[in-house]
């Protein structure tokens, strides 16, 4: 009898939970979208409507072509597309070697790795900064292509070595049997096999190179190589840009991705789970 | 053993083990090369300008390997008025936003765990804190606590306030505005922490506790939470450790206004503030060292946990 009134306490209190949860997590970007297309007025006017009564495109336009975001958003573009696929392409032949080749100092890297993945950010901007200064490549985007790399590279290593050692080997070996080089191996067989943990590594890369904040605010000075997040900061601290044109900004910002974290995010837990039915 | 036979001058054929090592090397080398030059050495080169007084306009002078070390800027962080006030402001920060954010993860992912219609897409909204870029959110936040925005305006037209509160530059609201941005950008990362322990759980304790006649809460209290220690322990770490280490929230949340100025603000503030690159990275010496020393002590604490749980 009381177990009968507690569950269904706990479902009404589910729903509540629920329903609060998906309201906080989803309402800045709601507003941000709000905020963004309905005209300036009625933001300032009527701060808790909730429904647009007008929508106003313009704001995008602006942003886009005058106070070149189209420019950023091609930075933002090339960084993120690059770091990814060159993160993916190093830190797979390396975990590769972690995880299956003996050589001496091996098990130091599989220990280390990790901890140089821990540190911060905040520790490495001073002497960077000083760094960069010093051969003269700060403003200059595969200098910042660099620094995504070595944050990206001990993640990248980290998540596929741990992944290649769940991988049975003998598919490996019988590949080297038949003839096949380690090379060879690693992209018929291995490759193949880790499609869910490359996609991962992936999708992680490319967010941590379009979301990333710091270095590129301390390091980019001209706006021709501002990305998003740097432009992001321009537009805000200009006294005479209104709250939509920062909201079209962040939309801008934010859209990619989070329209690719939603189509990955279907392969991924497509992959993990018919790779646990099939495992 | 093994390889010190092989390498006894055979040098015309290369034995597999060599040829394996090499081909390890090489497939290491280009990742091994960029971690060394942009981390290691940036930390190691940290500790040297922390010696030595660098501006940053005489930097393109000032030569890489001068050894006579100063105190210098030791000094100028400690004595700053400002650093035990920004020592005392990181602790409570971190520890109130490390927290809350596995105190709303875990809520979270207690609701997601059981099947429901729509569960997936539920799962993926929770997560979108996460994956947005910070400024993108951040000025969305800023806008939302602005004292003329939507959140004062809809407090003073219900009657919960008569005037608006500056949340975002008032003491003590600008920490409690910037430790609610820190839950909410960062409960999803306990949430999925916990939901792939909550899965691991086996049904069968559950079960048992049934029959035995325990009630939800009991069951939650006596099964689900000892069986979470382990994985919230290590939540607390990793979120602790970057939470201390924060330095984009605060910067573009609240500026480090209001009792905000955490000890991540005054790295900046030297080397941007006042371009004094020898003080910005003594200060984050000194934030790396306290950490490591807060880390050791809870170090001890976890082992015993992870012993218990063994």
């Amino acid at each position: 009898m009381s177990e009968q009134i507690e569950n269904r306490v706990i479902g009404l209190l589910r729903i509540i939970g629920v329903i609060f949860f998906l309201g906080v997590a989803v309402f800045p970007f709601y507003w941000m979208l709000l905020a963004s297309l309905q005209p300036l007025i009625q933001t300032l006017q009527n701060p808790t409507q909730l429904w647009p009564t007008q929508i106003d495109f313009s704001a995008y336009v602006k942003v886009w072509t005058q106070f070149k975001f189209g420019r950023f958003f091609r930075n933002s573009a090339y960084l993120a597309m690059l770091t990814m696929a060159l993160t993916v392409a190093f830190s797979t032949l390396a975990a590769y070697a972690i995880a299956r080749l003996r050589f001496r100092g091996r098990s130091f890297m599989s220990r280390v790795i990790l901890l140089i993945y821990m540190f911060p950010a905040i520790v490495i901007a001073t002497p960077m900064y000083a760094l960069y200064t010093k051969l003269g490549l700060r403003n200059n985007l595969n200098g910042l292509l660099l620094v995504y790399l070595a944050q990206t590279l001990p993640v990248g290593i980290y998540m596929l070595h741990s992944y290649f050692k769940t991988l049975p080997p003998d598919l490996e070996e019988a590949g080297l049997m038949d003839g096949c080089s380690r090379l060879g191996v690693i992209w018929r067989v291995t490759l193949p096999l880790s499609a869910p943990a490359i996609a991962s590594v992936s999708l992680y890369t490319f967010m941590i190179a379009w979301n990333e904040f710091l270095f590129a605010f301390l390091f980019l000075d001209s706006p021709n190589s501002f990305t998003l997040s740097r432009g992001m900061m321009q537009i805000a601290n200009n006294v005479n840009v209104s709250q939509q044109l920062t909201m079209a900004a962040a939309v801008i910002a934010t859209l990619p991705v989070i329209l690719i974290f939603l189509v990955f995010e279907r392969h991924l837990i497509k992959g993990l789970t018919s790779g646990g039915v099939k495992g | 053993m093994k390889r010190q036979e092989s390498s006894s001058r055979l040098r015309t054929s290369i034995t597999l083990a060599q040829r394996e090592e090499r081909l390890a090397y090489l497939l290491l080398g280009p990742p091994v090369l960029l971690i060394a030059g942009l981390i290691l050495f940036p930390v190691a080169w940290n500790g040297w300008l922390a010696f030595h007084s660098v501006k940053l306009l005489s930097l393109r002078q000032t030569s890489w390997w001068e050894l006579d070390a100063t105190w210098d800027n030791f000094i100028q962080v400690f004595s700053h008025p400002d650093f035990w006030p920004a020592l005392r402001t990181t602790l409570v920060y971190t520890l109130s936003s490390t927290l809350l954010t596995i105190a709303l993860g875990l809520m979270a992912a207690l609701l997601v765990h059981d099947r429901f219609p729509g569960r997936g897409v539920v799962r993926s909204f929770f997560l979108l804190p996460y994956v947005a870029p910070v400024v993108a959110i951040a000025f969305a936040w800023r806008f939302i606590l602005d004292p003329r925005g939507i959140l004062m305006t809809a407090l003073i037209n219900t009657g919960i306030l008569d005037q608006p509160l500056n949340v975002l530059s008032q003491s003590p609201w600008a920490m409690f505005s910037l430790v609610a941005f820190e839950g909410w950008r960062f409960f999803p990362f306990g949430f999925l922490f916990i939901v792939a322990r909550l899965q691991a759980i086996p049904d069968n304790l559950y079960e048992a506790a049934k029959i035995d006649g325990a009630t939800p809460f009991q069951r939650f209290f006596y099964i689900t939470l000892p069986q979470l220690k382990l994985v919230l322990a290590t939540l607390f770490l990793l979120r602790f450790m970057w939470t201390f280490n924060e330095f984009d929230d605060v910067f573009l949340v609240t500026k480090g206004t209001g009792g905000t100025r955490v000890l991540t603000m005054k790295v900046y503030d030297f080397l941007i503030g006042e371009f004094n690159v020898g003080a910005g990275a003594a200060m984050a010496l000194v934030l790396f060292a306290v950490l490591a020393a807060l880390l050791t002590v809870y170090f001890r604490w976890y082992r015993r946990l992870e012993a218990e749980a063994d």
